[in-house]
């Protein structure tokens, strides 16, 4: 036992009166009662947290149980090799962390340090694997939502134009007052996938207009009764101008100033050869981004509490005799690195 | 631990009648308005929690005279033109039930009595983390900010629509269950900024859950075992059980809701491969407990003034208290109940409506233990048993009706009908407003210091439980008659009926007003209150009226919660005078 906390205390076993431990708050009768207190209470907050992941994996189920060639198909675009680094990198900031909150149990001070910073550089190394991730499918256009206005490059018209039938124009503007949806219809149309029209014969794309709409199809079932793709498939396709007209709206000049600057086409295109499969791609996608997104979320939150208890250590606040926030964020990190072991097998490794 | 010098505080302690001098209990510790909005302290938070649930409570109070008023004839009343009328209408009905599901029923117990009594009956000083519990207000407001602004704008569109165009639409018409694809694909009104709402009020959930559940396991004193806790503490252990694991799970919905309306992620979108069914499931998977939320702390309540009132330890105590688990657990199972006709399969139909009906038997095991309890007892018709009492009532009569609707045969036929409002307005607004009230009367001499005028306060129960009975009872009869629910017109056989209940709904209000005075004169000149005024023996009951801000002079020591018999009625002091007894060192208030 060194040095440490408690200057301005007696020798921290004086409970003689009211003299409290510095690190005591005045409501607690001694420092064991508030350590079980702060570690109960981080148990609790930690099962809301599994239960808030877990809606998100009942979500998942779901969804690959209704789709599962879906799944089985996107998600080849993910690199698991990426994803396998960033396993290895949390894992270990596991146990640095683990290792961290035992040296401040053993009153290791320095060593505390080294390892909660260690902890950090694994977060900050696990966030920047993440990144190339990330920028990589937005650069491929598979990004969550339809007509999600953060990545133009969705939306792009792209092989549609070139395949567009003329007089289709017409055809569209008549759909778009029959789904009711107006105007809107006319920015968010090249929302639909790219890689449906290659499937459509030239014939059928002038006969039905943008056939890939599936009111179309919900009006003429018996026209669409020879598409050989199964049902719940053709269901999935996205709406053109689905969603609240009035957002669409109030996004749509943004959308026109992006129109006029479009990415290449024929970029996307090679990137996505298969299109029987990567029509679906954007499902997966979104199950993708809303789960490693959220996840990553708490990677940073993780990373600041971390900073702010290596922070305090470098100070000598812990030791022997308080090290509850070094053992509390321990645990909160072993949580998240939890989530993502069961992350990564879900999406990157589906056979 | 903590030993101090003061004198024994309970033994022969006689009040002064003169008022109490400054800086001697929590109100009057320190002065000034920010020593109020950045205390610690949980029992001036729970007066903060009071103030803004009670103006979240008159906000859908006036929500739900306007769904009356309309519902008074089958011709639009709030607006000229039926368009705009039924517009309107189904505003109001939403945010009604918005806003008095997640701002006044939900934190009405939990956080206002819960706050400020649970660390006085573990003779504790505060909850176990201060902060957090101040947090928890400050989500709860910001959460409530959202709904006034979703409201302020609704408001403001309504009068100058010219508005939308600018900021966008407001109001809200989902009904508060905010049904996909509804909600997310079809209406104008602002959804996200509800939700947002809801999911920050959610915090404030969870963290009062946190609170509790950590105090109660670390914060005991010497001599409270598990099973010596006041049952009121049971409930709430229960209540934050459920708090803690349904609350994430609608946080996550709402965020997916909000992420589908934004960004057109087709989760509950059929056209994009999504199931609106499965919002359905997360949704009631929150929310069907959130039912147990509200009414398990009442229930906790009833049990702590029957036994008080009837001067009777209470009846089954190990029952009641695992009980109040029961029910949590049970709680879960049972969401599918309310998606009987959803196109839910027929078997997990089946199960759900089974599982449904065990929960009639911990609700069951409760009641009777309060009966027998009662019986034999010498009870005092005081306004806190009065509305226990009344409670009773309200709660038999929506249990019993939730039976017709957890047999899927009568289900169907009653589903989507006023039998359904009925039904849940008797169990969750009768049973939780009677006992929240009954709470408010029984810890109202310990809270302010003061004491109400007894005889106004039970004449107003019995307006208000007449109202509430006019108002809602009839409503059975109109449902089962197949009037359906949040229809703004209607045929004009169920004229009547609705018309009743409107003028039901009024003198409800009549009620609720003179409850309200009489709380108000109660603060402002009412008799000072004793230290004890009902013989209670739990431990908030051994410290001062009001309690200092640290609550205890020296961390108590806990007996049997529901043994009276050291407690003596001294008239001179209108209150009770606790005799320690002289052998058994159990039951004193010892060093
Ligand atoms: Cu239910």
């Amino acid at each position: 036992m060194s040095d440490s906390d408690t200057p301005h205390h007696d020798g921290g076993h004086g409970h003689d009166g009211h003299d409290h431990p510095a690190n005591l708050a005045h409501h607690f009768d001694s420092p064991r009662q508030q350590f079980d207190a702060a570690k109960v209470g981080m148990w609790v907050f930690l099962a809301t947290e599994i239960l808030m992941f877990g809606g998100l994996f009942c979500a998942y189920a779901v969804w690959r149980a209704n789709h599962p060639e879906v799944f089985l198909a996107a998600h080849k675009k993910l690199d698991m090799t990426l994803g396998l680094i960033n396993t290895i990198i949390l894992i270990t900031s596991s146990f640095t962390m683990a290792w961290a909150v035992r040296a401040a149990q053993l009153n290791q001070q320095r060593l505390l340090v080294i390892l909660l910073s260690l902890t950090i550089a694994g977060g900050c190394g696990f966030l920047v694997v993440k990144t190339f991730e990330y920028s990589d499918k937005w650069d491929k256009g598979l990004w969550v939502g339809t007509k999600n206005l953060f990545n133009p490059r969705y939306e792009e018209p792209s092989d549609r134009e070139a395949n567009q039938a003329p007089g289709e124009q017409e055809n569209q503007a008549g759909n778009e007052s029959e789904n009711g949806l107006g105007e809107s219809n006319e920015n968010t149309a090249p929302e639909m996938p790219p890689e449906m029209s290659p499937e459509e014969t030239p014939e059928e794309a002038s006969e039905q207009g943008p056939v890939a709409a599936p009111d179309a199809a919900l009006q003429d079932p018996d026209e669409n009764a020879h598409n050989d793709e199964p049902e719940v498939m053709r269901s999935a396709i996205p709406v053109p101008g689905m969603g609240p007209p009035g957002l669409s709206e109030a996004y749509s000049d943004q959308e026109v100033q992006r129109q006029e600057t479009p990415p290449t086409p024929e970029e996307l295109i090679a990137q996505l050869p298969d299109h029987v499969r990567e029509k679906w791609l954007h499902q997966f996608f979104q199950v993708y981004f809303l789960m490693t997104g959220l996840h990553t979320l708490h990677v940073i939150v993780g990373i600041g509490l971390i900073g702010w208890i290596t922070v305090r250590a470098q100070r000598g606040a812990y030791s022997s005799e308080y090290y509850t926030q070094v053992d509390l964020v321990g645990l909160y990190w072993h949580l998240v690195d939890l989530i993502w072991i069961f992350l990564f097998p879900l999406l990157y490794l589906i056979h | 631990m903590s030993v101090t010098t003061t004198p024994p505080i309970t033994v022969g302690h006689r009040q002064q009648p003169s008022s109490p001098p400054p800086g001697s209990n929590y109100l009057n510790a320190r002065r000034g308005i920010m020593s109020w909005l950045i205390t610690l302290d949980h029992k001036r938070i729970a007066l903060l929690y009071l103030f803004g649930v009670l103006g979240a409570y008159f906000l859908g109070g006036v929500f739900a005279l306007l769904v009356r008023l309309e519902l008074f004839t089958p011709s639009p009343v709030l607006a000229g033109s039926s368009e705009k009328a039924w517009e309107l209408y189904n505003h109001m009905f939403t945010l009604h039930g918005a806003v008095m599901v997640f701002l006044f029923i939900i934190p009405a117990i939990p956080a206002i009595i819960g706050n400020f009594v649970l660390p006085l009956m573990l003779g504790a000083k505060d909850l176990a983390f201060p902060r957090i519990n101040l947090a928890s207000f400050y989500f709860w407001l910001a959460g409530g900010l959202f709904f006034t602004y979703v409201l302020i704008k609704g408001v403001l569109n309504f009068t100058f629509p010219v508005l939308e165009t600018i900021w966008g639409p407001g109001g809200l018409d989902t009904g508060w269950t905010f049904y996909t694809p509804y909600s997310t694909t079809l209406t104008q009104t602002a959804v996200v900024e509800a939700t947002l709402g809801a999911f920050i009020l959610g915090f404030a959930s969870i963290l009062t859950g946190v609170n509790f559940i950590a105090s109660i396991h670390t914060l005991r004193p010497k001599g409270m075992t598990w099973f010596r806790m006041p049952l009121f503490l049971w409930s709430l252990y229960a209540t934050s059980i459920i708090m803690i694991l349904a609350t994430p799970v609608l946080a996550i919905t709402l965020l997916l809701l909000a992420a589908e309306r934004v960004l057109g992620v087709g989760i509950f979108d059929p056209n994009m491969g999504g199931d609106p069914i499965l919002y359905q499931h997360f949704f009631w998977f929150y929310s069907h407990p959130a039912v147990y939320i509200m009414v398990l702390p009442a229930l906790g309540i009833l049990s702590e003034l029957i036994s008080v009132f009837s001067r009777k330890h209470i009846f089954g105590y190990k029952f009641i208290a695992i009980s109040s688990l029961a029910i949590a657990f049970i709680g879960f199972l049972v969401w599918g109940h309310h998606m009987f006709v959803s196109g839910q399969s027929p078997l997990a139909n089946a199960i759900f409506s089974l599982l449904t009906f065990f929960v009639a038997v911990p609700s069951a095991i409760k009641t009777f233990n309060w009966l027998a309890t009662m019986h034999k007892g010498s009870i005092s018709l005081k306004t806190p048993m009065v509305y226990a009492l009344l409670t009773i009532f309200l709660f038999v009569v929506g249990g019993l009706t939730g039976l017709f609707l957890g047999a899927i045969n009568t289900n169907v036929h009653l589903t989507d009908t006023y039998f359904v409002v009925a039904h849940f307005h008797y169990v969750m607004m009768g049973t939780v407003l009677f006992a929240f009230l009954g709470a408010m009367y029984y810890w109202w001499p310990k809270i302010w210091g003061k004491m109400y005028n007894e005889n106004w306060a039970r004449i107003a129960a019995i307006v208000v439980f007449i109202g509430f009975n006019q108002t809602f009872f009839w409503q059975f009869i109109m449902g089962s008659q197949g009037m359906p629910r949040r229809y703004a017109t209607y045929s004009t056989q169920y004229t009547r009926h609705h018309q009743f209940s409107t003028v039901g709904a009024f003198v409800m209000t009549a009620g609720l007003v003179m409850v309200l005075a009489n709380m108000v004169h109660s603060v402002a000149v009412g008799r000072r209150a004793p230290r004890n005024p009902w013989g209670g023996n739990s431990l908030e009951w051994h410290t001062p009226s009001p309690p200092t801000t640290f609550n205890f002079d020296r961390t108590p020591y806990a007996g049997d919660p529901y043994n009276y018999d050291h407690w003596r009625y001294v008239s001179e002091e209108e209150g009770y005078v606790y005799d320690p007894p002289d052998s058994d060192d159990e039951d004193i208030t010892r060093p």
